[in-house]
């Protein structure tokens, strides 16, 4: 089977590797001109955390994330699985147990409270900062352009090629028997119901502090979080606005700042390396969808998980064009035709 | 029913749109809870260019009266060009004129609220403004043109309830004619059925239904303890007593004085 994979950004490169160690023949189609340029995976944070999600996220995206975490761990030797430590400010604290709440009423278990002396034996940098935090031992992140890369070395090595700036209406779909459209906000001409939520951050150099592990911060207005880079670097995410523009405003790179200044004083010292914003395309629910239109499938709406739920929507990918299933969890266009038939 | 600057509502509780899990449930709460007037802040959500047109497209497919707030603003200049935007983008004279004078508690600055209001009432505009309890702020933002006025029930998204609920019976008893919406700091629903038993005309929240854990059940609450509140207040409750009064009569018992 040809498969054409519109977009390389984590879901399309995903799909490409699950269709390719499935036997498929598969190209890669790249409007940007390097990997990641013009994807929003580029400015994730990386963090693959299906428990911690369900603070807000439907237990589907827990159900798929889980999945994710292992393909992750399995393939991508420099997934940290260290977990996630989430803090509160003392005047916070309610928001500490409403985390745990919402969270431990989806799935029981997966935290452990941890007083000042815990949080420091976890994070000595973190020491006298929180009295109280949650511990996520089972939740793991990645350096998300790392990742990329990992993944178009391994397409590379299965002989997928990736050809960048060519676009997936060109001709070189023709002789497709399917083409997966992973185009993010770029498919919106047909999936009208797709929109943009703006999330901006930053990444820092801090020779003062370090973490070993992404720490949340809760709040009720400036909820934070920080992801460890490697090479002294700190990822600070990210907002989530209802637009698609992809400007940086004044405002959320204070209150970013302001929040991760409060965590540690050091991260004021730090160098900003990089100011970044990217366009999530998510639906109406913020799940994602499997649509699959004639030839083409689209797999969308990953919103603020992309690397959290592309490898179980590249599972599913594969299954729907090779094996002919469908998953009317997120196949909400084709479940009915399924069902009739 | 309620009216407001001349439109009729059958709901005595309005709803904001931020911070739901997504725009579907805050949909699904709308519908629930059968609010007609829903509120939306601009500045964040940059309406006035295309950016952020999925989002009102949703919010305009609920049908209801749409109320432009002008949140985050510090400044009369601020808040008035933030007004002209709502007015432009959502096509309504309608604004909730929201000064913060201090940002902590989001508390109203009532000068800059006051002098705000005189401007865009002369505009043409129908302010419903965010305030305090104060009677003599009331004064000022009714003698400035506003025919609403908007108490904060406790400091934004705080869940506390009615701080000083004997200020609002003040406002009621002093302001019988003006609608009085409660606005700010509900927590659950009986915060709000107390602030319609005290006689207020409805109360708008946001928080308490975005972030409870099932968004729409909490909506339908509100809803309910919104209805249960008017009915009461209408319906005129007993005044508390010292004295335990038996509910049934006691037939065939001795009085002994």
């Amino acid at each position: 089977m040809q498969v054409v994979v519109a977009g390389a950004g984590v879901a399309g490169l995903c799909c490409a590797l699950e269709l390719a160690e499935r036997g498929a023949s598969v190209q890669v189609l790249e409007r940007g001109a390097t990997l990641g340029a013009q994807s929003c995976s580029w400015y994730a944070g990386g963090m693959l955390a299906p428990w911690c999600e369900l603070e807000t996220a439907e237990p589907l995206v827990a159900r798929l994330g889980q999945e994710s975490l292992r393909w992750w761990s399995a393939r991508i030797a420099s997934v940290a699985r260290h977990g996630t430590l989430v803090v509160a400010h003392g005047r916070d604290e309610p928001e500490l147990a409403r985390f745990a709440r919402r969270t431990g009423q989806a799935a029981p278990g997966r935290y452990a409270w941890l007083d000042a002396e815990g949080i420091a034996a976890l994070e000595p940098d973190l020491a006298g900062r929180f009295r109280k935090a949650l511990l996520f031992n089972d939740e793991g992140h990645l350096e998300p352009r790392a990742a990329l890369h990992s993944l178009a070395d391994r397409l590379h090595q299965a002989g997928v090629p990736i050809r960048f700036g060519v676009t997936a209406d060109s001709q070189d779909t023709a002789d497709a028997d399917h083409v997966v459209d992973c185009t993010g906000l770029a498919a919106r001409a047909a999936l009208a119901d797709l929109r943009g939520v703006k999330g901006e951050m930053l990444v820092l150099r801090s020779r003062d502090i370090a973490f070993r592990r992404p720490i949340r911060v809760l709040h009720p207005r400036w909820p934070l979080y920080l992801v460890p880079r490697g090479e002294d670097r700190i990822m600070v995410g990210a907002t989530t606005i209802e637009s698609d523009d992809v400007r940086v405003t004044a405002r959320s790179v204070l209150e970013l700042l302001g929040a991760a200044h409060a965590v540690h004083p050091a991260l004021g010292e730090a160098d900003i390396v990089e100011i970044g914003a990217q366009a999530r395309p998510a639906f109406p629910d913020n799940l994602p969808r499997l649509r699959l239109r004639g030839r083409t499938l689209y797999v969308n709406g990953l919103y603020r998980h992309g690397f959290l739920l592309a490898p179980a929507l590249a599972r599913m990918t594969a299954q729907v064009l090779l094996e002919g299933k469908r998953f009317a969890e997120v196949m909400d266009e084709n479940s009915r035709e399924w069902r009739l038939a | 029913m309620l009216e407001l600057y001349g439109k009729t509502l059958s709901s005595r509780l309005l709803l904001g749109t931020s911070r739901y899990p997504s725009p579907a449930i805050l949909q699904e709460a709308v519908r629930t809870c059968g609010a007609q007037v829903v509120t939306v802040s601009l500045r964040r959500e940059s309406g006035a260019e295309r950016s952020g047109q999925a989002f009102w497209s949703l919010v305009r497919d609920l049908d209801v009266a749409v109320l432009p707030n002008t949140a985050g603003c510090h400044t009369v200049k601020e808040a008035v060009t933030t007004a002209h935007m709502a007015r432009e983008v959502f096509g309504t004279p309608w604004i909730k004129l929201e000064v913060t004078g201090d940002d902590e508690l989001l508390q109203p600055d009532v000068f800059g609220l006051v002098e705000a209001a005189r401007i865009l009432c002369a505009e043409g505009f129908e302010v419903f403004p965010y305030t305090t309890e104060d009677l003599g702020v009331a004064h000022r933002l009714l003698e400035a043109g506003c025919r609403v006025l908007m108490p904060w029930g406790a400091p934004i998204g705080s869940g506390r309830g009615l701080a000083n609920p004997w200020a609002l019976c003040a406002l009621r008893t002093r302001f019988a004619d003006v609608p009085l919406i409660v606005d700010a700091g509900l927590g659950v629903p009986s915060h709000a059925a107390t602030a319609m038993e005290l006689g207020c005309d409805g109360v708008l929240l946001n928080t308490a239904v975005a972030q409870a854990g099932d968004p729409v059940k909490m909506a339908g609450a509100f809803a309910r303890a919104v209805e249960a509140g008017r009915m009461a207040y209408l319906a005129g409750p007993m005044e508390p007593r010292d004295l335990a009064v038996p509910s049934t009569p006691t037939l065939g018992k001795a009085f002994l004085a």
